[in-house]
């Protein structure tokens, strides 16, 4: 074979360092971790999703369904014989601060009523009795035809035979803010379980970033371990923030030990990651695993009581609901911090959760695609 | 010496239908810079990343220093500096922590100052990796493959896309690492940089090596060692240019873009002769250079085709 065009001419030594670096054992997963860290940090839209908006949605949701009085109801008077003594007997009527009345002719009336401007739509027959209008299907309309009932007949002359109190309660651990504030760290969990493992890998894959790490000795197992690791330290913070924010704007009362919340949702991160690693176990573009994860978030969004109970769906598919893995988290997240309920008690739901986690981590590891 | 990196019956086949490699034997010995010349698609990413044991092959065998990707891979990382043809490196990570963590997985890692000095990055090692130029990320990626002080270097396409100064900065630091005892085995379609970097090399076409040697030796085998080109005024036909192969020392001829081009072995014999030629057929040269011939003659004469060319 002949000599090659430009030969070395001078043989220069790499310059060799006096005392040669020597890696341990977990230098790569260090270092992984704490790339990864540096980068979710650097990244406004992470910040931003996993710490922000959950805060205001909370915001938000609580000040929407705050409690406050109970709204007036709103009356429509069909105009005719006979409207001005409904107008009077609802006037000097003990509850009649509850009441917003407006008298009209029929048509408008029964128009406003359509359209949920009047709750219910009263129509004196002109013989000293009445009809009321109103819509069963509408918890609003009931209520008003049930109070406006009341009203008349009491201001009419009806005496009550049974004596009845009512005391009103408001109590922290009651309301709707409660209800929402473990379900928003749950969603929260499988959100950043699902995008941030999920999304992140794939993104990774079609950077051609994970075919660069399989050329070197890295450890497949420490990158795995890195990315869940990461997803753990964010969840602290993550769970952190939101029940302080809970405690201090809502007076969120936390009666479980901040321990086995942090274990709970440790759990449910790890799940989520399984899940969402699986998820991007074979996905070569970032366009497709966004469809596949918002495809596996979706139905536990709509079932496993986020912003509502479960319990309003049909009994028969409890069992289902109640197997996702996101209903065992945020029904585990409500026991222990609404209630109080032992992590002992808790078992069925963290079994649910390890199942998922544990099977998804497995078949992921099987399928996973480096290149 | 030992042999570096060797291959039998390479073949690669996706999907069952397409087949990327088919039938490649190569061998490098330790020292040497060996290139795989050939258009896209010709099949070298593939070859370069089964050699890299990132793909299985469909047939044949790979041994890197006397090992198999097989039995031992892991050891074998630990020798081998890795650039791709295309990663995207994270961009909100400095250069400098991006050298620590791809020296973060070897046992025995270089300094990264080091290498950011050999690498020219020294100023921009606090840089986000998002900020730098292309130049400046090419050199990223061949420091992330020199941080582990590898015995055989794998690029793939190292210099596509860049600048003339980048390209030359970049051969600059290849040569370097051959210098200092390194083996370099890497994919270009640039003759150029064949020519000036490589020891060796096998042109590829279709997944097969149609030459192998030393640039100047395929430059002699194939080439001639000059080309002449020449236009004149009327029209050449086949016939005519069977003609101007009759000429002293011509080796083989053939048109190109309206030019006429002549592989020559001795110009000084050849160009008289032309001239006289022309002059008896009584047109007129319009047109007359004489260059050295390259690696692009060399493909043109065994393909029929550009190396730009798809």
């Amino acid at each position: 074979m002949s000599v090659a065009q430009e030969t070395p001419t001078t043989t220069a030594n790499p310059p060799q360092p006096l005392v040669p670096r020597q890696n341990g054992r977990w230098a790569g997963y260090r270092h992984l971790l704490m790339a990864r860290m540096l980068e979710l940090k650097r990244e406004p839209e992470v910040v931003f999703w996993v710490f922000v908006f959950p805060l205001l949605l909370a915001l938000g949701l609580g000040i929407a369904f705050r409690n406050k009085p109970g709204d007036a109801a709103s009356v429509a008077i069909v105009e005719g014989t006979g409207s001005q003594d409904v107008q009077s007997l609802l006037a000097r009527s003990p509850q009649h601060d509850l009441f917003k009345v407006q008298t009209l002719n029929a048509d408008q009336a029964h128009k406003g009523f359509r359209l949920g401007k009047f709750d219910i739509v009263v129509e004196p027959d002109g013989k000293g009795g009445m009809e009321y209008r109103y819509d069963p299907a509408r918890p609003e309309s009931v209520l008003a035809k049930s109070e406006v009932n009341d009203a008349l007949q009491s201001a009419a002359g009806r005496k009550d035979v049974v004596e009845t109190k009512a005391v009103t309660s408001s109590e922290p651990g009651s309301r709707y803010i409660d209800f929402l504030i473990p379900g928003l760290l749950g969603m929260n969990l499988m959100n950043s379980g699902m995008w941030g493992i999920g999304f992140a890998l794939v993104d990774m894959r079609q950077r051609k970033l994970l075919k660069r790490f399989v050329g070197t000795p890295m450890r497949r197992g420490d990158f795995l371990l890195a990315i869940m690791t990461s997803r753990l330290l964010l969840m602290v913070i993550e769970i952190g923030l939101l029940l302080v924010f809970g405690v201090l704007f809502f007076h969120l009362r936390v009666l479980g030990s901040v321990l086995s919340i942090a274990l709970i949702g440790g759990l449910g991160s790890l799940t989520f990651g399984g899940v969402g690693l699986l998820t991007a176990s074979r996905a070569q573009k970032i366009e497709s695993i966004s469809g596949l994860i918002n495809l596996v978030m979706m139905p536990m969004w709509i079932f496993s009581g986020v912003f509502f109970s479960y319990e309003r769906f049909p009994a028969v598919i409890h069992p289902l609901i109640k197997a996702l893995p996101l209903t065992a988290l945020n029904d585990a997240l409500r026991a222990s911090i609404l209630e109080g309920t032992p992590l002992m008690q808790q078992w069925p739901r963290l079994l649910i959760l390890a199942l998922w986690g544990g099977i998804s981590f497995v078949l992921a590891l099987r399928w996973f695609r480096w290149t | 010496m030992p042999t570096a990196i060797q291959c039998r019956d390479l073949r690669k086949t996706y999907d069952g239908k397409v087949e990327a490699v088919r039938g490649l034997n190569l061998e490098v010995q330790t020292g040497e810079c060996f290139g795989l010349l050939g258009p896209n698609g010709a099949g070298k990413t593939t070859t370069i990343e089964i050699l890299e044991g990132l793909l299985a092959p469909t047939s044949g065998d790979v041994s890197i220093l006397g090992h198999t990707w097989r039995e031992n891979e892991r050891e074998m990382r630990e020798w081998l500096g890795i650039s791709l043809q295309e990663t995207r490196l994270s961009e909100k990570l400095t250069v400098r922590e991006t050298i620590e963590l791809f020296a973060s997985f070897y046992r025995q890692p270089r300094s990264s100052d080091e290498v950011l000095e050999q690498l020219q990055l020294t100023e921009k090692a606090d840089s986000w990796v998002g900020k730098l130029s292309g130049g400046q990320r090419q050199r990223l990626a061949v420091a992330t493959a020199l941080v582990c002080n590898p015995r055989i270097l794998f690029l793939d396409e190292p210099t596509t896309g860049l600048d003339p100064q980048s390209r030359r900065q970049l051969w600059d630091i290849i040569r370097g690492f051959q210098r200092a005892g390194g083996t370099v085995m890497l994919t270009t379609h640039y003759m150029d940089e064949a020519e000036r970097l490589c020891d060796r090399l096998a042109i590829v076409d279709h997944g097969q090596i149609i030459a192998e040697g030393s640039p100047a030796d395929l430059i002699e085998r194939l080439g001639g060692h000059h080309v002449v080109e020449f236009s004149v005024n009327g029209a050449s036909d086949g016939a005519a240019l069977e003609a101007w192969k009759g000429l002293p020392s011509v080796e083989s001829v053939r048109e190109d873009d309206g030019l006429v081009a002549l592989n020559v072995k001795q110009p000084h014999l050849t160009i008289p002769a032309l001239l006289e030629a022309i002059d008896r057929q009584g047109t007129r040269l319009q047109h007359l250079t004489t260059r050295q011939a390259s690696l692009e003659d060399v493909f043109v004469r065994l393909t029929g085709r550009h190396l730009r060319e798809q």
